[in-house]
């Protein structure tokens, strides 16, 4: 028997239809309401779930009460147990509170269905602890922890649930950055990762054999990065996975958000803030390594903000070394990668031709510009 | 009597399905196609039996594992085997932009056929091989007025082998002036054809790729950023595999040289260039041609290839060894190339396809050159032309930079609109008797065609490959299902492609196939 936690943020994607930006707080749900708004996410969620038909013996869902879930299970015939009830307007904390829940009863796996604020609120229930697969009904969704559609969404769990033995990677958890919201900047920023199983995706190559996977370019940038460590400089591995498989592969622990600085091999400090960062420098050389984050091929200025202006001009241009795995440049179509570090002055200083390092012995240049 | 309508372009095609067993499950014990007869009295009395005075222990001690079987069912099982496949000779070969494959003539193959080349030995004495030195050397000279180029090498068994000895000189060049440690980098392009960075890295050197510009030509702002005295070389194709190519070239390859490194040009496709522009005019130090892609013979594949690798004066004594020269009397092998990155191939390489080469350039001349290059981009305009009078597949980068002998699609706002992948197309192309080739490395193009048509197909055939192509577009907006589940008509079905990553599915032999099908 397998038990699974099923989460529907039923107003995901209700301000899509009618022209808002999203249903984040009471007030704009209302509104959306009024402009005559359906709820989408329920029949995404039905949309997924009957993918799960073949395996129906074999499992339990764990949901919440009404269209929260409960109301979907019903529908399909699916063996269930309410575990949360929500009160008559969904709000974050539902998702929150019955995704941690779900997590003390032993599930094996979450599925749920909302947008960019409900992967963030199952971020911050369970972090990395349960592996998750999200089915998209918000209205745009930043973080690639989503499905690109609720059947194939579907599909995934169902082949996460029968086998098991599918790769589980850390994806981004990607929304909108409230600060800069209020100052009339849409801004993504990046909250945290998720785990999420995914199937290898094989290209049609009859030539060679599948080019590498995010992952497997991930570790070969990161041998490629040890190999040619200098000794007794300061290295700054900023946030990120491609960052992160550095530090694993020298067997450190780290902060998959934060700022790490390691000398020799060796750890000198971990999620290091600004004032760590400039205090542990003090006049010596330093190199930051940095990866785009956050989504739109930002590399500085969305989610750490720990490598601030003042960190930067110490580290000097030079000194900054950029990582990414070829796959998150394609993602970009030719556009620049941007920086963003709110001084003017320093980011057209930034601008220009970076040595993108994306395998072992290999690197693209690639154009960065300032951004917004 | 009525006559056969002949009004639809797209061809009703079902091949041969055989479902014919390996040859191995063919054989029955004891069935034989010749019997070798035994040796005559007069001859064994002379020589022996022939196997008692081979040493005992390079002898066999019970009979290969070899299938039995008779003349007729070996000549069944091959035929069966050829209607089972593709090749160039049948279908209309345009779906192999990156390949290359043109007409190869009958003539040419006939020609290396005869007992004069086949029964040649490379170490018969060189005053008995004055004919093929010849051919040789010939074909040097005209290789070199073809690049501007001083001198060739034909020993490269191929295109990639003929990249790989460029990164060798590279590196010879460097070592001699004391600079190969600080000169570890070699610049390429991103749709240079990929082998131009995984030779050099095979050969130690760091690569930095240059990407494209809004044109889809190299950013000559990021090939500036990456140029540095680390730089060895820079390698790199002109047209690149989207067929775009860089009139810039000669400001990319000037500063090379002042930055102290070397300049070689990846011509193994030269179908767009033949008389129009050479290696050497746009300052490049060495060069190769790939004799399949643009000389008319055989896919190294299906054959034995060659990679013609020329350089400048400067260069001679870096070249594999020996090279064949002429003394104004006969033909010699130079073994004196003090510089010489060694043999690459083992003699002189692939002789008989460097002859297939010097037949189909001697057919042509210098005029017929120039008109290859000027049909094969011909034909890739009219294609480009017509098959995007189809909405929804388009070329990226600006449509109005020209392409020249081949073209890099996309085909990404059909699959948004119908779900049909490039990959779908290349299967479904196979009910019409054609191919689709699926190499556009790197991937930066969403649902890539990668189409070139070469000199060699006729108007007509060109009309059937659009309207075939243009017909499957039509079935993706229109009978979906029809894709998903082709190829129908071809001699298999859908193949499990992912085989291809796990080498537990691998069977490079009978016997590994025996093992790994073995029942407990």
């Amino acid at each position: 028997m397998k038990i699974i936690g099923l989460i529907i943020n039923p107003i995901a994607g209700m301000g899509g239809r009618v022209g808002l930006k999203g249903t984040d707080g009471i007030e704009t749900l209302n509104k959306a309401i009024q402009l005559g708004a359906i709820k989408e996410a329920p029949n995404k969620a039905i949309k997924a779930l009957r993918k799960l038909e073949p395996i129906k013996e074999k499992l339990l869902i764990l949901t919440s009460s009404s269209d929260m879930g409960e109301n979907q299970c019903k529908a399909l015939g699916f063996n269930h147990e309410v575990v949360y009830k929500s009160n008559k307007i969904t709000v974050f904390l539902d998702t929150l509170n019955a995704a941690k829940i779900m997590e003390k009863r032993g599930a094996d796996l979450i599925i749920f269905v909302g947008g960019d604020g409900t992967a963030r609120d199952i971020y911050n229930a369970v972090e990395n602890r349960v592996v998750t697969v999200g089915i998209p009904a918000g209205v745009k969704i930043q973080s690639p922890v989503y499905g690109n559609t609720p059947e194939l969404a579907g599909e995934l769990a169902l082949m996460y649930l029968k086998d098991g033995n599918l790769h589980i990677k850390e994806e981004e958890v990607v929304d909108i950055d409230e600060e800069a919201f209020r100052n009339n900047q849409v801004r993504t920023k990046l909250f945290g990762y998720l785990k999420v199983p995914y199937k290898k995706e094989w290209l049609q190559n009859k030539k060679a054999p599948t080019p590498l996977g995010e992952e497997e370019s991930q570790k070969a940038i990161g041998l490629d990065i040890i190999d040619n460590m200098l000794e007794d400089i300061y290295y700054l591995i900023g946030p990120g996975t491609t960052t992160k498989a550095i530090m694993d592969q020298l067997n450190l622990p780290n902060s998959l958000l934060g700022v790490d600085i390691i000398k020799n091999k060796t750890i000198v400090k971990l999620d290091c803030n600004e004032k760590d960062i400039l205090d542990i420098l003090g006049n010596s050389v330093g190199k930051l390594i940095i990866t785009p984050t956050g989504g739109q091929g930002y590399l500085l200025g969305r989610g750490n903000q720990q490598i601030s202006p003042k960190v930067i001009e110490k580290i000097k241009k030079d000194n900054i070394i950029v990582i990414s795995p070829n796959s998150k440049i394609v993602e970009l179509k030719g556009n620049p990668l941007l920086i963003y570090t709110g001084d003017e002055a320093l980011d057209k200083n930034l601008e220009g031709y970076y040595r993108i390092k994306i395998g072992y012995g290999m690197d693209i240049m690639y154009k960065v510009s300032v951004g917004h | 009597m009525k006559r056969i309508v002949r009004n639809s372009k797209v061809r009703d095609f079902h091949q041969a399905r055989w479902n014919e067993p390996i040859i191995f499950e063919l054989s029955r014990k004891g069935e034989r196609g010749v019997l070798v007869p035994k040796a005559e009295a007069d001859i064994v009395k002379q020589v022996g039996d022939g196997l008692s005075k081979i040493p005992s222990k390079m002898r066999r001690n019970g009979l290969p594992n070899l299938p039995e079987i008779n003349q007729k069912r070996v000549l069944m099982h091959y035929l069966r085997l050829s209607q089972e496949t593709l090749g160039g000779d049948v279908n209309i070969e345009i779906g192999q932009g990156t390949c290359t494959v043109k007409y190869n003539p009958k003539i040419n193959d006939k020609i290396a056929n005869t007992e004069k080349m086949t029964a040649l030995h490379p170490l018969q004495d060189k005053s008995t091989v004055q004919g093929i030195l010849e051919i040789i050397y010939k074909t040097d000279l005209m290789m070199r007025e073809i690049s501007g180029m001083n001198y060739f090498s034909f020993q490269p068994g191929g295109g990639s082998q003929a990249t790989m000895s460029m990164a060798s000189i590279v590196r010879m060049y460097h070592r001699l002036r004391g600079e190969e440690d600080k000169r570890d980098e070699i610049i390429t392009t991103v749709y240079s054809h990929p082998s131009d960075a995984a030779a050099p890295a095979l050969k130690g050197y760091k690569i930095i790729t240059i990407m494209t510009d809004e044109n889809g030509q190299p950013d000559y702002e990021a090939f500036k950023a990456a140029v540095s005295e680390r730089t060895a070389a820079f390698v790199v194709a002109n047209p690149e595999d989207t067929g775009i190519f860089n009139p810039r070239i000669k400001e990319f390859t000037d500063l090379i040289t002042k930055a102290g490194g070397l300049n070689c040009y990846d011509q193994a496709n030269a179908n767009g260039l033949f008389g129009i522009a050479r290696a050497k005019e746009a300052g490049f130090h060495m060069c190769y041609f790939n004799l399949h892609k643009s000389f008319g013979t055989p896919h190294g594949c299906g054959g034995p290839g060659s990679g013609a690798l020329g350089v400048i004066e400067e260069l001679r004594d870096y070249l594999p060894k020996p090279l064949v020269e002429f003394d104004g009397d006969k033909y010699f092998l130079d073994y004196d190339l003090k510089n010489s990155i060694g043999k690459v191939k083992s003699f002189q390489g692939s002789p008989q396809v460097v002859l297939k080469a010097y037949a189909w350039i001697m057919s042509l001349g210098a005029e017929g050159l120039y008109e290859v290059a000027k049909i094969a981009s011909l034909n890739n305009i009219y294609l480009i032309k017509k098959l995007l009078e189809y909405k929804g597949l388009t070329v990226p980068y600006k449509v109005d930079t020209q392409r020249i002998e081949q073209a890099r699609y996309t085909m990404e706002e059909i699959t948004k609109d119908t779900g049909i992948t490039s990959g779908d197309l290349a299967r479904r192309v196979m009910d019409f008797g054609m191919h689709i080739w699926s190499s556009h490395h790197p991937y930066y193009i969403p649902e890539p065609l990668t189409l070139e048509p070469t000199e060699t197909p006729s108007k007509d055939d060109l009309d059937e490959y659009i309207k075939t192509i243009h017909h499957i577009f039509d079935e993706a907006y229109e009978n979906p299902e029809i894709i998903h589940n082709a190829p129908h008509n071809s001699t298999i079905h859908q193949v499990d492609e992912t085989s291809l990553d796990d080498s537990e599915k691998w069977c490079p032999t009978w016997r590994v196939y025996l093992r790994k099908t073995k029942e407990d």
